[in-house]
């Protein structure tokens, strides 16, 4: 019982909460309907290592094993890394010698802009969510909503001016463009959800250091911030993922240096005239799925918490 | 002035001191207005931002002193999201009462005609009101799909079971998955001659079958991406109601024996009901944006264009800057009505019970 009881702790549930146990039942069915939503995905992760003159086969080829016989012969295809190295170098033109696609360069602008953005986010987020929590102003509701309301804006609403305001004043195709739309795009998010983290923590903690004579420099680092690190996580990666492959903003503000893979990969899978490469899309896709992948499976336990915005009371 | 006495004395308008923000605002906006007078926008601008850096900064020393955190800690987020949100909106709702072209340098005050144009020309009013129909009925059905899919899902996964850890990220992998390559799969998957579905498909009924072609098929399919790709978004949120039910309330259900069903509605669903609407309210906020998989899929073809791919169309692809605008602040005002509509009634309905 009480290793159990410690094994659902590491997954992020209290003890009291109504999981309930199941067995191995459970999982095999669970299993089943996950592998069936899970399929478009491996479709495309097996594309990826698909040799090139099979993406469009009739009849499809599947897999690149046949599992013990389980899959026909002609569904199966013999497995290659060259579409990996594609990405990265591969020749433009028929017959040309392999050139730098730059794509290093480009899964270089994704991490960076991304955890910069979400990042910046997290930290002017949290402290105004704070500020929010503990020392409400005046009409702290309202500019709560205004928040509440840039996220409720489509992104064409704001996206034409942002295109002018750009345009006008040089930062368009920079960093601190971008940087800076992202973070404002991840703002609105990350103060309610942080706001409702601080809101669920009891004060006396912090009424009892701020009598030892605490200042509240200290009362927020030392006592809150560590009570809140689920939180953090959790917001971190759905930052993450909505800026990681945030399509719209960066077609139209990256320029040719910053440019984002979702832009990249946009443009290099149908370059040319000569229709989608397939597996040179399924290639970007696999790999740029993979720290997205990893962070999100690392801060999982966190997320079941910290996704509920405190509406869920203790 | 003086009947604005705080805590401690404030200072006078004319001192020269760190913390007398009216001051830096009198001195910022004399130094802006000349800037942009003199300068091209793009010095001014940056003249501009120090200017309201210089306010800033006065601001941060006045809250500082005076002990006032709240406003303090709330600046810089305000301060950006100032800069990238309301900022922007404002300049468009200001163009939006011009005829103004991007890829043109003209610009000419016309008032409320583009307003007039997008609602009553004959031509234009019946494309954008083509297109929020559209918009409505994708809503309608991506969203229904979203939440029957992921609250399935978070059911599932509603118990603790060995290797869950692992299977649930199997389901959450689509939300990751970036659009442009999703979609551009999807159209594969539906493509009539290569596609995997097609040859399902031609192998059933023996006839080449093709999905796109027709209003019902390509809206299907457009519904059917997206519900795969943001379920999961709905099963977390559904996932985590439904972890957060005291154990002890089963308990005593159980002791009573309580019927399943009753229990759900009595005890399961007040405790998810919150996070439903929550769900609900994002997922249909985030469907009236839809434009990147119609884009991929059917580039609004058999009659699917959304209002956001129609706008994106007039603003950036036809450079009608100011009619986009326009037509930027219906919808604006639209989605504003709604949600303060769905808020109000959510919370009454929630007061209520």
């Amino acid at each position: 019982m009480s290793s159990s009881a410690s094994f659902m702790e590491r997954l992020g549930f209290r003890k009291a909460s109504g999981v309930g146990e199941a067995g191995w039942g459970r999982t095999l069915f669970v299993a089943v309907i996950a592998f069936i939503y899970f399929i478009p995905v491996l479709f495309i992760i097996f594309t990826a290592i698909k040799p090139q003159n099979l993406a469009l086969s009739v009849p499809p080829t599947l897999s690149p094993t046949s599992f013990f016989g389980l899959i026909p012969d002609q569904y199966v295809f013999s497995p290659t890394l060259e579409n990996f190295g594609s990405v990265f170098s591969r020749s433009m033109t028929t017959g040309g010698a392999p050139e730098d696609t730059g794509f290093d360069r480009y899964f270089f602008n994704s991490i960076f802009i991304s955890s910069v953005s979400v990042g910046l986010a997290l930290i002017i987020g949290t402290l105004a969510a704070f500020g929010f929590s503990r020392y409400p102003l005046k009409g702290n509701d309202t500019y709560l909503f205004i928040i509440l309301t840039t996220r409720m804006l489509p992104a064409i609403v704001v996206i034409i001016p942002i295109i002018l305001m750009f345009r006008t004043v040089g930062l368009s195709g920079s960093y601190i463009g971008i940087i800076l739309l992202y973070t404002a795009f991840n703002l609105a998010f990350t103060i309610w959800m942080m706001k409702s983290f601080f809101d669920e923590l009891s004060l006396d903690v912090e009424d009892a250091a701020r009598i030892d004579g605490s200042s509240e420099v200290k009362v927020f680092f030392k006592i809150c911030l560590p009570q809140v690190v689920a939180g953090l996580a959790a917001t971190f990666v759905f930052g993450l993922i909505l800026t990681w492959n945030e399509f719209l903003f960066a077609l139209l503000l990256s320029g040719a240096d910053t440019r984002t893979v979702p832009v990249a990969m946009n443009q290099a899978v149908s370059s040319g005239g000569r229709g989608t490469d397939w597996t040179l899309l399924a290639a970007i896709e696999t790999l740029f799925l993979i720290p997205v992948f990893l962070v999100t499976f690392f801060l999982q336990n966190h997320l079941l918490r910290g996704v509920t915005f405190g509406t869920v009371k203790r | 002035m003086s009947s604005t006495t705080a805590t401690a004395a404030p200072p006078a308008l004319m001192t020269l001191a760190p913390d007398n923000w009216k001051l830096a605002i009198l001195v910022g906006l004399a130094v802006s207005v000349i800037a942009a007078i003199t300068f091209p926008a793009s010095v001014s601008f940056w003249i501009v931002g120090a200017m309201a850096a210089l306010v800033a900064a006065a601001f941060v020393v006045n809250a500082f002193r005076r002990k006032y955190y709240g406003g303090l800690l709330v600046a810089p987020a305000i301060a950006v999201l100032f800069v990238m949100n309301i900022f922007p909106l404002l300049w468009s709702l200001g163009l939006s009462f011009f005829a103004y072209q991007s890829n043109n340098q003209s610009i000419r005050f016309v008032g409320l005609n583009n307003y007039i144009k997008a609602l009553t020309n004959d031509l234009a009013a019946e494309a954008n009101w083509n297109a929020l129909v559209n918009t409505a009925m994708f809503v309608v059905f991506t969203v229904a799909a979203q939440m029957v899919v992921g609250f399935l899902l978070a059911l599932l996964f509603a118990k603790q079971f060995p290797l869950r850890k692992y299977l649930l990220i199997l389901v959450l992998t689509p939300m990751m998955l970036s659009v442009v390559a999703s979609g551009v799969f999807f159209t594969y998957y539906y493509d009539p001659t290569f596609g995997i579905l097609s040859y399902i498909m031609g192998n059933i009924t023996g006839e080449q079958f093709i999905l796109m072609d027709n209003k019902l098929g390509a809206v299907a399919g457009i519904v059917f991406a997206d519900a795969w790709m943001w379920s999961p978004f709905v099963m977390l949120l559904v996932l985590a109601g439904l972890v957060s039910v005291p154990k002890y309330l089963y308990e005593a259900a159980a002791i009573d024996r309580v019927s399943g069903w009753r229990q759900f509605w009595t005890i399961t669903f007040p405790y998810i009901r919150g996070l439903l609407m929550l769900a609900l309210l994002f997922r249909t906020i985030e469907a009236f944006k839809l434009a990147d998989l119609v884009i991929l899929l059917t580039k609004g073809g058999n009659d699917t264009m959304t209002i956001s791919y129609h706008l994106i169309r007039i603003a950036n692809e036809q450079n009608k800057t100011s009619e986009g605008a326009a037509i930027s602040y219906l919808m604006l005002f639209m989605v504003i009505v709604l949600t303060n509509l769905y808020l109000y009634l959510a919370n009454r309905r929630s007061h209520g019970a």
